[in-house]
């Protein structure tokens, strides 16, 4: 482990006042940086030299920082969250960078997605999507006893697996065409696949759809910028089972 | 003002008190369900499950969070698992055990009535879970596996993955989506609960900022539920997200909530070392780790800088092996905790800082093969190695304790409402179930029990019962135009300040931190205690003199929302310190220093200490009020911890 203490960097970030309002990219320094930070220290640090310097600081989502709430993300050198695969930018360290390197950070980028203020984005079209069809329909109260149904091991760690997303946006961010086809697919499949969710499993996948177009995503057209990018590393089978599902539906083999 | 404390435990034998109470309380009229508005404050596993149960029962409710979404809030990141009395693994768990472990390892601090629902409803919110479609982890014959977990003897936790905390908060989460998009929930993101309405000596609704706007907001309800979590965060650097805080509590304590056993806080002792000053947070590594690694310093101080492969056995010392034969590394989490410390304060604590001790896989590698240890720890190893940049695999980790977990919280009674009628607590945010210590995998079932099981139905009784007619949301009271005022006078004083301050918010945040962590973490005197009250006024007073941020309220300003929740920090940790100060014996994670047996444990003083510590607000800089609820046991008996 080779700690480097005092690394000075320059930032290119985008600044944007609020959301109606031009935004453009704008030059800092930034000082003492130690290889030990996280990505989102370094940008704590750049806030406390701008604050004295009486520069207003750079505002970024973030809550976690372990990499599980998917509040943070920007694009860093082109990249949603950052170089390192499988990371959230929170978990991104500042020792994948060298003393005077440039960085340049900018918001998601996506027509569904308004910057509210410098790299803080809307994602409100997400919630939309959950609420279109995101959920099992079940009552608060008495259950069948938790092991009534079998689900055997292989089902439910592939449910798993697309349940891990985090919903932080990357994959739209990452994507040309700026589709949610990744997010939205991860909880089609998710609840398809377990024999809970089998009675709704029609009518989620065409709510879901159908709201995402609404909210201005693009279509999905196999490029997998989205999966390379994802920070859970939630993969494209996830989006053949929601469309081979969304298939069904349409030729009427599902409903 | 006189306040009693009434805990309002239901008549019975204890296993009967909550399904008595339920067959007796009074029910809202299903025609006046929707008139009722009922205000929701957080979206945790506690807040998301209680909106939308209440929402599913007929009532309007209204929610909020601080994040751009619910289903961030920091529940998602608990990794451990959740307990429940299910005894599938027919290895002799029941309601009785589960309730019996939660007293005992609480340290006999917690309401025995309180504990045993718990225990009760674990069942329920298993079925609950599944049939949501949280994904837990299975056997191949498709049964639900269970692993045991901090100690306890039988196997009665439930998990998905390492990230039960995230499938159950999403499982909480699409529940409220559903009632959502059914019109039943009103959803406000990005918004921060900064003060309580009480009219007619009532909860009756909330001021909130609109942290995208800066929009100053009223919200009217017929009652108001707390959901907002924990306090961890007043020692700034904690296992919490960046955005807990204890806001929302402190500002209805302010306005009549007692705040009950404020000292009990929660030390992890397996959690990533302190880098360095610019650290933000710090990262908990699961207990689980404890099962295979083993933990030691060098025996000599000169070893310390040495690189660990290189230091012969001889010179080792595997100090809870050592002092704890029978527990050996596996001792709960407040002795681990203080003996890492005990040895790091001695000058044998290794890493940059001194302050970290390994936790070494080497033998279990060796014992049981390289593939078997990946199998079992890889995801955290992968996690150590990425924030650390050294393979555990070859090198043993540094760990060190951090704060994880507040059990203290807003004093509630049975029906988890606060001592201001029509304000609820759940979560986190109440004291009720984990006395003075809580255990691991147990935080989940709290909040889910909570959100689902119990608060649906206390709350509709206090607004049947208490004879509550609808307010239907009306915010045009006086007391809502004064409460809004004084919210919005506190901003401006803040933000003026901000602008001829000089030191940031961090600055002065950090200073806390290190107050709260070196005087009141994880062991704690009176000498160190009197100073640290003394040095907290001292840094409140600098803080309103010299703090320094830029920008307007008017906008989204998060430096101006941290400074508001470190001026609440500034107050809570210097009653945090009071509390200390006060409870002379050593229970769960509160060690006094003059409380120990011979051997260096923590030793109770029940005659004196059987009680709930709730404290009353008298004012800025006025001295609080010392509330006692006495604590009865009746189902348990009394014993001192003992792992040697
Ligand atoms: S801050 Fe939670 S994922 Fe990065």
């Amino acid at each position: 482990m080779s700690e480097t203490k005092n690394m000075t960097l320059k930032l290119k970030i985008w600044r944007q006042a609020h959301k109606d309002a031009p935004g453009k990219m704008e030059d800092y320094t930034v000082t003492d940086v130690s290889s030990d930070m996280s990505f989102l220290e370094m940008l704590d640090l750049l806030n406390e030299q701008l604050v004295h310097e009486n520069v207003r600081p750079v505002e970024f989502d973030s809550d976690c920082r372990e990499g599980i709430c998917g509040a943070c993300g920007c694009v860093v050198n082109g990249q949603a969250h950052g170089p390192e695969r499988g990371t959230t930018v929170c978990q991104l360290h500042m020792r994948k960078f060298k003393d005077g390197d440039t960085i340049v950070i900018e918001p998601w980028r996506a027509k569904a997605f308004p910057v509210i203020k410098d790299l803080v984005v809307d994602r409100d079209a997400f919630e939309r999507i959950q609420q279109a069809g995101g959920y099992i329909t079940t009552r608060t109260g008495p259950k069948p006893d938790g092991n009534a149904i079998p689900i055997g091991k292989e089902v439910a760690d592939q449910a798993m697996d697309s349940a891990a997303c985090i919903g932080c946006g990357a994959c739209v961010a990452a994507c040309p065409n700026a589709s949610a086809s990744l997010f939205t697919a991860a909880k089609i499949r998710q609840f398809g696949l377990l024999p809970q969710g089998q009675p709704e499993r029609a009518s989620r996948v065409s709510k879901m759809v159908l709201q995402m177009d609404k909210e201005g995503f693009g279509n999905c057209t196999n490029i997998g910028e989205c999966a390379a990018a994802c920070p859970k590393e939630i993969d494209l089978e996830n989006i053949r089972f929601m469309k081979s599902d969304l298939r069904n539906v349409l030729f009427g083999l599902q409903k | 003002m006189t306040i009693e404390l009434n805990p309002n435990i239901p008549e019975g034998p204890i296993d009967k008190k909550w399904e008595d109470y339920l067959g007796h309380i009074k029910l809202v009229n299903p025609a006046n369900k929707r008139k009722y508005k009922i205000i929701v404050v957080g979206t945790g596993l506690a807040g998301a499950s209680a909106a939308a149960s209440f929402a599913e029962m007929g009532y309007q409710v209204t929610s909020f969070c601080v994040q751009d979404s619910a289903r961030r809030a920091h529940s998602i990141a608990a990794q451990g698992g959740i307990n429940a009395a299910k005894n599938y693994q027919n290895d002799g768990d029941s309601v009785y055990r589960l309730f019996y472990d939660t007293v005992k390892g609480g340290d006999y601090r917690s309401r025995e009535a309180n504990v045993h629902r718990l225990a009760e409803v674990s069942r329920n919110i298993i079925d609950q879970c599944v049939a949501q479609g949280v994904p837990f982890a299975r056997e191949y014959g498709g049964e639900l596996a269970n692993r045991s977990f901090g100690g306890a003897q039988v196997s009665r936790t439930f998990y998905a993955r390492g990230q039960t905390g995230q499938q159950l908060l999403l499982g909480a989460y699409s529940a409220l989506m559903k009632m959502v998009d059914a019109g039943k929930v009103d959803l406000k993101v990005r918004q921060e609960m900064l003060d309580l309405v009480v009219k007619d000596g009532r909860a009756q609704g909330i001021i909130t900022r609109n942290l995208e706007t800066g929009e100053i907001e009223k919200h009217a309800g017929d009652a108001v539920v707390l959901c907002t979590g924990g306090y961890g965060r007043v020692y700034f650097l904690s296992t919490n997200a960046f955005n807990s805080n204890a806001t929302a509590a402190w500002r209805c304590h302010r306005r009549g909530a007692l705040f009950a056993n404020p000292c009990y806080t929660q030390i992890h002792p397996t959690c990533i070392p302190v880098a360095g000053e610019h650290q933000s947070k710090l990262t908990l590594m699961s207990e689980s780790l404890r099962n295979d690694g083993r933990v030691w310093v060098p025996k000599k101080k000169e070893d310390i800088k040495k690189h660990p492969n290189e230091i012969p056995e001889a010179d080792r010392d595997y100090y809870l092996e050592r002092k704890y034969p029978s527990f050996g590394n596996l001792v709960p989490r407040d002795v681990a905790s203080r003996n890492a410390k005990e040895v790091c304060d001695e000058g044998r604590g290794v890493g940059e800082t001194g302050r970290a001790v390994y936790l070494d896989f080497r033998d279990a590698i060796k014992r049981d093969g390289l593939q078997t240890v990946k199998d079992k720890y890889g995801n955290l190893f992968h996690m150590y190695q990425k924030i650390t940049d050294e393979n555990p695999y070859e090198v043993p980790m540094k760990i060190y304790p951090a704060v994880h977990y507040t059990m203290g919280g807003l004093w509630v009674d049975y029906n988890l409402m606060t001592t201001i009628p029509g304000l609820f607590a759940g979560g986190e945010a109440n004291f009720s179930d984990h006395g003075a210590n809580r255990l691991g995998a147990s935080a989940l079932m709290q909040g889910l029990s909570d959100g689902y099981f119990v608060l649906p139905y206390t709350l509709g009784n206090y607004l049947a019962s208490q004879g509550v007619q609808p307010g239907g949301g009306d915010t045009s009271a006086p007391e809502f135009e004064q409460t809004e005022k004084e919210v919005k006078d506190r901003i401006q004083k803040l933000v003026d300040q901000g602008k001829k301050g000089s030191r940031t918010v961090l600055e002065i945040y950090r200073d806390l931190g290190h107050i709260m962590w070196n005087q009141v973490g994880m062991a704690r005197n009176e000498t160190g205690l009197k100073d640290a009250i003394q040095k907290i006024q001292k840094l409140r007073e600098e803080f309103h003199n010299s703090v320094k941020f830029l920008g307007s309220d008017k906008e989204m300003n998060k430096h101006l929302e941290l400074a508001g929740r470190v001026e609440d920090f500034l107050e809570l940790g210097e009653l945090m310190a009071r509390d200390a100060l006060e409870r002379k014996e050593s229970c769960g994670g509160h060690f006094r220093e003059e409380s120990q047996t011979d051997e260096g444990e923590a030793k109770r003083i029940d005659d004196q200490f059987s009680h709930v510590s709730a404290w009353e607000y008298t004012g800025e800089n006025k001295e609080p009020v010392l509330h006692k609820e006495p604590l009865t046991f009746e189902n348990v008996s009394l014993t001192q911890r003992s792992y040697k």
